[in-house]
């Protein structure tokens, strides 16, 4: 039997070489283009690494201090480089500690591949030494998943894993691979990229109707407003969506991960959606009449109260993935397919308007926002520092060109809020999961994915204390990131709800944190730490200048509030300015 | 995935039979019972078996929920990656069977009740017969398949198992073609899209 596979994968006249399992892996990544990858090796995954040892020149492994860390610096690389993010990591706990970040691209429909190492076959279910059922584990929270106990499946199984992370919606892939079938020889066939899989489909059918009635419904519209999502850039149509925007003159509105896909100051950009979002957008999403969505799933944060969210609109939902449409609001008119391609086709259909009044009530509700809210956290004139001049003093410096990658909690709302994005691919941030340490893993693969741009990462005090063992990796990679922690002594998202909503019982939100800057110093980072006013345009201005990395703590105020607000539960329209 | 009900009960719960084809992939079946259990919907009744064409799998699935939430659940499904088509139908749209065996004495079962009889009135036929036992077959719904567990009852019933539900939809206009166009290497467009316009609020569909 066996020698008669081998003669099946070998017909007469073609040469194959023999190679390891490993060995094809590596080969499969680097044909995929494939040159940064993060991982951690252990026991179930050394044939893998030990092959690795000799593809150094071509494949740059990033060894991280925690799986963790590993697969947020993966999502981060992806999300500033569009490419697919390569993580590594051992059977049982390195398997069990990617499930965090499986989550978090799951969520957020980040491209990502997971190649676990696994226990051989023959011990599988035996409960041995570092077992783990990572397969069924991961299921809820892969796009894809699959074991290969045979080095054989290797090439076909990879090619699946790219193909299905990157086409259509994208997400996690995780590949487990026993160690037999990494240290088992075959005759290596090649290696031929997937491009069609039977029951997948990827981008559904572009549907002609559906696209004259969304522009005839636009046309037509007195009040229209586009509300555009990650889509935008995961579908790499931001110029086919400016260009949409600008014909049909209609204000535009972005949740967290769609930020930057046109640049914050375009005249039609009105600013953020959802709970910590802008005052306009917010309120008039139950004023307008057409409510034009692109690439955007509608989540909880965005909608507020669904019963009472944009109900006098006709909706038009353009989407990549069916199950998308109608799951949370119900549609007028569903455009399914690849923005890519509906969005132009949308633009040749509309008129070219302009809705000078229509987007004048959005101005007008900015002012009332800058009276009530931004003026005050973007230039107090005395107390402690806010949040929010920081990143007002960032944005004059970076003057919009930098990677901003956030973690959770009041600093991240804040820097959504207030940062400026002239590009697109500049926001990175853990929006669907809410993953309180993402920051700072993921800005190391940001910056990966973006060189030539400066990375800042801008972490609370806490989320920064849950990964903060990746300033190992930043030492020994020798990679420049700029790391600013927003210290409030506080966790302030949960200080500020039980403020708000539990009577100021502040339970269990007091955080002690070390010394940052020592901590850094240990790690041979280089840091400061100020709390006046006076100093945080040169601390900025150091920060950013300083060759490598450099860690920033700014003593912030501890008990502000992150306005305006949609109370869980409340409608859009009850947002709140204090 | 399609919807062929007329009678639409927006706000009601109901059975709904789903009809999911799918790749033969290891792991498949918890990648869709994850997507009931996620939202803590119990899955009445489940068959899998090998559809009419190599290497494609038929699941029907059994739950008891409004319309829109199954529409949500087949739209999931549908989203998995190996799986090819999922229709969701009400009891009405369906043609459906469940299989019952019953293992009664055979002493007392052909002493006391008249066998031919108790067979021809509920459509059953003696599988096996052993001197100890005899085992018989019935095919229904399942208050006929319920209705033969009282019958034997009173003979010393000793086992009784019932299969899941298959279901052959009434209104599925030759499904079995569409299926075979699914080998073709190409990606069968026809297959996956564009009945929704031609079939109106009749058949949705991605």
């Amino acid at each position: 039997m066996e020698t008669e596979q081998k003669e099946l994968s070998n017909p007469a006249g073609v040469e194959t070489i023999e190679v390891s399992g490993s060995v094809a892996l590596l080969e499969a990544l680097i044909t995929e283009g494939t040159d940064v990858i993060f991982g951690y090796p252990g026991g179930a995954i050394m044939p893998i690494y030990d092959a690795l040892y000799d593809y150094k020149e071509k494949l740059n492994h990033i060894l991280v201090r925690h799986e963790q860390g590993g697969i947020h610096a993966g999502q981060g690389f992806a999300r500033t480089s569009g490419k697919v993010g390569v993580v590594f990591a051992t059977s049982g706990p390195g398997a069990t500690n990617l499930v965090t970040g499986l989550a978090d691209a799951m969520i957020d429909s980040t491209p990502l591949i997971c190649i676990t190492g696994q226990v051989f076959a023959h011990l599988l279910g035996t409960d041995a030494f570092q077992e783990t059922d990572v397969i069924n584990i991961t299921t809820p929270v892969t796009k894809w998943n699959y074991q290969i106990t045979d080095a054989t499946e290797i090439p076909e199984i990879i090619s699946k894993a790219f193909y299905i992370a990157r086409s259509g919606r994208p997400g996690p892939v995780l590949i487990d691979i026993t160690k037999n079938a990494q240290i088992q020889k075959f005759d290596y066939p090649g290696y031929t990229p997937c491009n069609h899989i039977r029951s997948y489909r990827p981008k559904p059918l572009i549907r002609k109707e559906y696209i004259t009635q969304a522009a005839e419904l636009i046309n037509q519209a007195k009040k229209p407003f586009i509300i555009w999502g990650q889509g935008v850039i995961l579908g790499e149509a931001e110029q086919e969506f400016k260009t949409f925007v600008e014909k049909s003159g209609i204000p535009s509105a972005w949740t967290i991960l769609g930020a930057g896909a046109i640049p914050t100051d375009h005249p039609l950009n009105v600013g953020m959606l959802g709970m910590h979002g802008n005052y306009g957008p917010n309120v008039l999403t139950n004023e307008c009449d057409v409510l034009i969505a692109i690439g955007m799933r509608f989540d909880d944060r965005v909608t507020g109260r669904l019963d009472k969210y944009a109900k006098q609109a006709k909706v038009i939902h353009l989407d990549i993935d069916p199950s998308e449409i109608d799951k949370n609001v119900q549609t007028t008119v569903p455009v399914w397919g690849d923005c890519k391609e509906t969005i132009p086709a949308l633009t040749e259909l509309i008129k070219q308007k302009e809705h000078t009044e229509w987007l004048q009530k959005f101005r007008d509700f900015d002012q009332n926002e800058i009276d009530a809210v931004i003026h005050n956290e973007l230039h107090p004139a005395s107390g402690e520092l806010t949040m929010g001049e920081v990143i007002h003093q960032l944005n004059l410096l970076t003057k919009g060109e930098a990677v901003i990658v956030t973690d959770v909690g009041q600093h991240q709302m804040v820097a959504c809020r207030y940062a400026k994005l002239n590009k697109t691919r500049s926001n990175i941030t853990s929006g669907g999961l809410g993953t309180m340490g993402f920051a700072l893993p993921a800005a190391i693969g940001a910056k990966f994915g973006a060189p030539n741009r400066t990375v800042v990462a801008i972490i609370g005090d806490g989320g920064f204390q849950m990964t903060l063992q990746e300033l190992g990796t930043i030492m020994q990679s020798g990679i420049d990131v700029k790391i600013m922690i927003l210290n409030n002594r506080f966790l302030g998202m949960v200080r500020q709800w039980q403020e708000l909503f539990n009577e100021h019982r502040y339970s269990f939100v007091d955080i002690a944190s070390p010394d940052f800057v020592a901590v850094a110093a240990a790690y041979g980072i280089k840091g400061r730490s100020i709390s006046e006013r006076e100093d945080i345009t040169t601390a900025l201005q150091e920060m950013l200048n300083n060759k490598g990395s450099f860690l920033l703590e700014v003593m912030v105020t501890k008990e502000n509030n992150v306005f305006p607000m949609v109370p869980q539960g409340c409608s859009v329209s009850e947002i709140r300015l204090k | 995935m399609s919807n062929q009900n007329d009678t639409e009960k927006p706000s009601g719960k109901q059975e709904y039979n789903i009809t999911v084809y799918t790749e033969n992939q290891i792991g498949l079946l918890n990648r869709i019972a994850i997507i009931f259990t996620r939202r803590k919907i119990n899955i009445h009744s489940l068959n899998t078996s090998p559809s009419e064409i190599e290497s494609i799998h038929r699941f029907n699935i059994v739950v008891q929920e409004t319309e829109d939430v199954v529409r949500k659940l087949s739209r999931q499904i549908e989203k998995q990656v190996e799986v090819l088509k999922v229709y969701f139908n009400t009891n009405e749209d369906v043609i459906w069977q469940e299989l019952a065996l019953y293992k009664v004495p055979t002493d007392i079962i052909a002493e006391k009740a008249s066998v031919e009889r108790l067979l021809r009135e509920n459509g059953a036929r003696a599988v096996v017969i052993r001197k100890d036992y005899t085992v018989f077959e019935t095919t229904g719904h399942r208050e006929e398949t319920d209705a033969l567990i009282k019958i034997l009852q009173p003979f010393g019933l000793i086992e009784f198992v019932r299969s899941a539900r298959v279901a052959i939809i009434k209104d599925s206009d030759g499904f079995n073609r569409k299926l075979r166009e699914f080998e073709k290497a190409e990606p069968g467009e026809e297959v996956s899209e564009n009945e929704y316009l031609n079939n109106g609020q009749k058949i949705f569909t991605m």
